[in-house]
């Protein structure tokens, strides 16, 4: 099919119209037009990657969470309706202490795993020893979150506390992280490499098969512990690793639904193509871009270079146009935009870097080239080659950067080389990523640590300020006094100019419209449990 | 002949050996460690003693020759190695894929030499006649067009004017060979398209050499049958070429049908091969050109046997 400009706007048009909201999702206005529940069916969706295990707590990507998710259960989840909120999964109630030191769950009684073998605290307890301290093999990827953990306590089978050395205002998040899924302590005691290969779960669904290259498919867990769950018979999730070849299977009916997220113009072709059997839903999205610079590296080891050039990026206008093209759309600091610990717009435009008045900013940017002695700038910019929105964000930023006399080579390399040469240090300025799953701004400032403490922040630079923020944000219990570090650290952040978010992305997340139940939320690793999911057919 | 047989047989294993030392060793120049790709690929915030745990277990931190050594004595085993991405042995790996490659590549030779031979023939018998310029066309057309884009063409035509496409998970022929023949035809006339072409045109050039040797005028001199002379003495020596083309393409869909099995969401080996590359699992990469490096050496051996069959020339040279 031939798009044109006038199809493209006309699918736009067509979003719109069938009720795409633009920047946050209306959840409970989508709550209240759903119809009653009808049961059994087989979702069948496309999942576009493939994982290289079955581990959650080994793996960052999403492809584990779309194939293993709706077989496990974690300890609390994030409530997709009144998201950042949490509820329980397997945990029936919780208390925290008033100090933060001692969290204390009741777990549901009679939850089965798939071999039949019951729940107890004790798989609690063998899951998040794993978690936190992984015996010789076993790969933990958040182990780090769970480093204030100082015991864990189970005095009954139905009951599980979890003593901290210090307090910690993202526990509760990582309780909820969809990453921390429950195995059986049976499992892990025979072989804690387990679950990389075998899948024993107390989830919604009980593993059926995988394909390799091909499928994943689960049936409905008969012993499911959340009575009348799940709606579905089972599902279906098929690897489509192209995403012309996933849009036509989605067009052809072969998948209702494709839950990571789409590009506009993907949605554009989709809206024309299918009209109102089509929804469409969208949400700004929890990953970022993020320009790092190189302190080893002159001259970016003045911060009046590294400040420059971030000054010359009109984020405000290129989040206009780039947001037409790409999955790229919000202007925002650290944390999400939007999200309760964001720095408002208000605040952020006197940051730098993120000037309504980019004349002025230039004309600023310019100035300070020209005192470090750098009017005649070169370098070049290591960018993924990856078209969906690496490509439109180096294309965008060399042009940003020439405006301001610099002129810079956008170096697009595959995942491996990329990663290579940005252990060794061999880069001048890179174009980084921040793939997070929820608002904590923990998670989201980890990448802002000292590089001798955090080896993946790309600008290589140690600053004990920041460090020390970043530990008090993470010990205040005064959402308020919390805020105000994150502020604080922001700004010193974006005053020294070691790194800073580009844009933040936007999910655009089509399905069938005989698929109902499915929660949209800011995150394309949540909700993958599919244990609410109906088919309106 | 036998002797020709088993020079040509043995000839296969120093060209192995070759192909063996030579991906061995490229691969390990290329920049980028798939254990990084693995756990920070998807911006994991994992510890260097993590990253270099897991290059422990994988193998990776041994000395490059004892992996060369392990791998090669591994080889003559037939073993080809654990997956460093799946950890699951090359050969599974490889075999759940090959049946699907194997079956395009053999329903496009069949398509396209089906076709080629009597379009090749007709073009060259007809020269510079309606049917001629028509395979011609036909042939430059199938030589112009990417079979994925021929590939895309059918699968939006399907789309658009039926409403359907074709299943998009594969079934083996033994299991349910309609599902399986609805799945597989249309990649298989996508790229058999483009075969054919290839093909009917190499028949029809060196038909129209051939037509012009002495031993055809000799032949039609002693009054052979048109029909004799075209069949048992022009077409038979004007395969020849052709034969090589169709062996060599053959091979190349093995593991050359990237973009078209992408197009069709065919779990084949293309598709495997760059996944693996863009990963650096080394391990199934080296698997797997070994085995298209075999193919295309049996292949070959098999041309060359054909010729020795077409042409006593060689037979007995």
């Amino acid at each position: 099919m031939k798009i044109t400009r006038r199809t493209a706007l006309q699918g736009t048009a067509g979003a719109l119209a069938l009720g795409v909201s633009g920047f946050d999702f209306d959840f409970t206005k989508a709550e209240a037009q759903a119809p009653a529940v009808k049961r059994g069916g087989n979702l069948t969706f496309a999942i576009s990657a493939e994982a290289p295990h079955y581990d959650p707590h080994a793996s960052d990507t999403y492809a584990t969470l779309h194939l293993a998710a709706p077989f496990y259960s974690t300890l609390l989840r994030y409530n997709l309706s009144k998201f950042p909120g949490v509820e329980g999964d397997i945990a029936q109630s919780w208390q925290v202490a008033p100090d933060q030191l001692s969290y204390t769950f009741k777990l549901h009684p009679n939850v089965k795993f798939a071999d039949g073998s019951t729940l107890t605290s004790a798989d609690v307890k063998a899951t998040y020893d794993r978690l936190r301290n992984p015996p010789e093999g076993v790969v933990s990827t958040r182990r780090a979150t769970f480093a204030d953990i100082g015991a864990i306590e189970t005095p009954d089978a139905n009951t599980i506390v979890f003593k901290m050395k210090a307090a910690n205002s993202s526990m509760l998040d990582h309780f909820a992280s969809p990453w921390n899924t429950i195995y059986s302590a049976k499992d892990l005691a025979e072989n804690p490499a387990n679950p990389r290969t075998k899948i024993n779960g107390t989830g919604p669904f009980t593993f059926v098969e995988h394909v390799k290259g091909s499928h994943v498919s689960g049936k409905k867990n008969e012993n499911y512990f959340k009575k009348g769950l799940p709606y579905l018979d089972g599902f279906k999730g098929i690897f489509t690793l192209q995403a012309a070849a996933m849009l036509n299977a989605l067009q052809g009916g072969q998948v209702l639904a494709e839950f990571r997220g789409v590009s506009p113009a993907e949605r554009d072709r989709m809206v024309a193509a299918m009209g109102d059997k089509l929804r469409v839903e969208e949400s700004s999205w929890t990953l970022n871009l993020i320009v790092a610079f190189n302190v080893e590296k002159k001259p970016f080891d003045d911060v009046r270079v590294r400040k420059a050039l971030l000054m010359a990026i009109d984020r405000w206008g290129g989040s206009q146009g780039l947001s037409r093209i790409s999955t790229l759309r919000s202007v925002g600091g650290a944390v999400r935009p939007g999200s309760p610990l964001a720095t408002p717009e208000s605040e952020l435009v006197k940051l730098p870097g993120f000037s309504k008045d980019i004349k002025k900013s230039r004309e600023e940017a310019k100035k300070l080239l020209k005192e470090a002695g750098q009017e005649n700038l070169k370098f070049t910019l290591w960018n993924r080659n990856l078209a969906m929105p690496y490509t439109p964000a180096g294309i965008f930023l060399v042009d940003q950067w020439r405006q301001i006399g610099v002129t810079v080579e956008n170096k697009q390399s595959d995942t491996a080389p990329y990663l290579a040469a940005l252990r060794s240090g061999n880069y001048e300025v890179a174009v980084d990523f921040s793939n997070l799953f929820n608002d904590d701004p923990t998670l989201a400032l980890t990448k802002f640590l000292s590089h001798e403490k955090n080896p993946l922040n790309l600008s290589r630079a140690n600053d004990a300020e920041i460090d020390k923020l970043y530990d008090m944000q993470l010990r205040e219990r005064d959402v308020e006094k919390r805020k105000a570090h994150i502020r604080a650290l922001e700004k010193r952040l974006f005053e020294q100019a070691y790194q800073q978010p580009l844009f933040w992305w936007h999910r655009i997340v089509l399905t069938h419209k005989t698929v109902m139940g499915w929660k949209m939320s800011p995150s394309h690793n949540l909700g993958a449990q599919l244990e609410g999911v109906w088919l309106n057919t | 002949m036998l002797r020709y047989t088993v020079n040509r047989v043995l000839l296969m294993i120093p060209t192995l050996i070759g192909v063996a030392v030579l991906v061995f060793f490229l691969l390990r120049v290329v920049p980028g460690d798939i254990v990084e790709v693995k756990l920070r690929g998807d911006g994991g915030n994992v510890s260097q003693a993590t990253v270099e745990m897991e290059r422990k277990r994988l193998g990776l931190d041994r000395p490059i020759l004892t992996q060369f050594g392990d791998w090669m004595v591994g080889m003559a085993k037939g073993d080809l190695g654990i997956s460093m991405w799946t950890e699951r042995p090359v050969i599974e790996e490889i075999s759940l894929r090959l049946e699907l490659s194997l079956q395009v590549a053999l329903m496009a030779t069949f398509i396209a030499v089906l076709l080629a031979i009597p379009m090749g023939t007709l073009a060259a018998l007809f020269r510079d006649t309606w049917i001629d310029y028509t395979v011609r066309i036909l042939t430059i057309g199938g030589i112009s067009i990417p079979a994925f884009w021929f590939g895309m063409l059918i699968m939006l035509s399907l789309l658009a004017f039926f409403n359907w496409l074709p299943p998009i998970t594969f079934t083996p022929i033994y299991v349910d060979p309609i599902a399986n023949l609805t799945q597989l035809i249309w990649p298989a006339m996508a790229v058999g398209y483009r075969y054919c072409a290839v093909v009917a045109r190499m028949i029809r050039s060196s038909l129209l050499e051939v037509l012009n040797e002495d031993y055809i005028r000799t032949a039609r001199a002693k009054g052979v049958y048109e029909r004799t002379v075209i069949s048992r003495h022009a077409l038979r020596n004007a395969l020849l070429p052709a034969i090589t083309v169709i062996g060599l393409e053959f091979t190349f869909l093995i593991g050359g049908l990237v973009v078209t099995e992408q197009v069709f969401n065919l779990n084949g080996i293309g598709q495997l091969f760059v996944q693996s590359v863009s990963r650096n699992d080394f391990m199934l990469i080296q698997g797997m050109v070994m085995l298209i490096a075999a193919f295309y050496v049996f292949v070959n051996l098999i041309i060359d046997l054909l010729y020795a069959v077409f042409d006593p020339r060689i037979r007995y040279g």
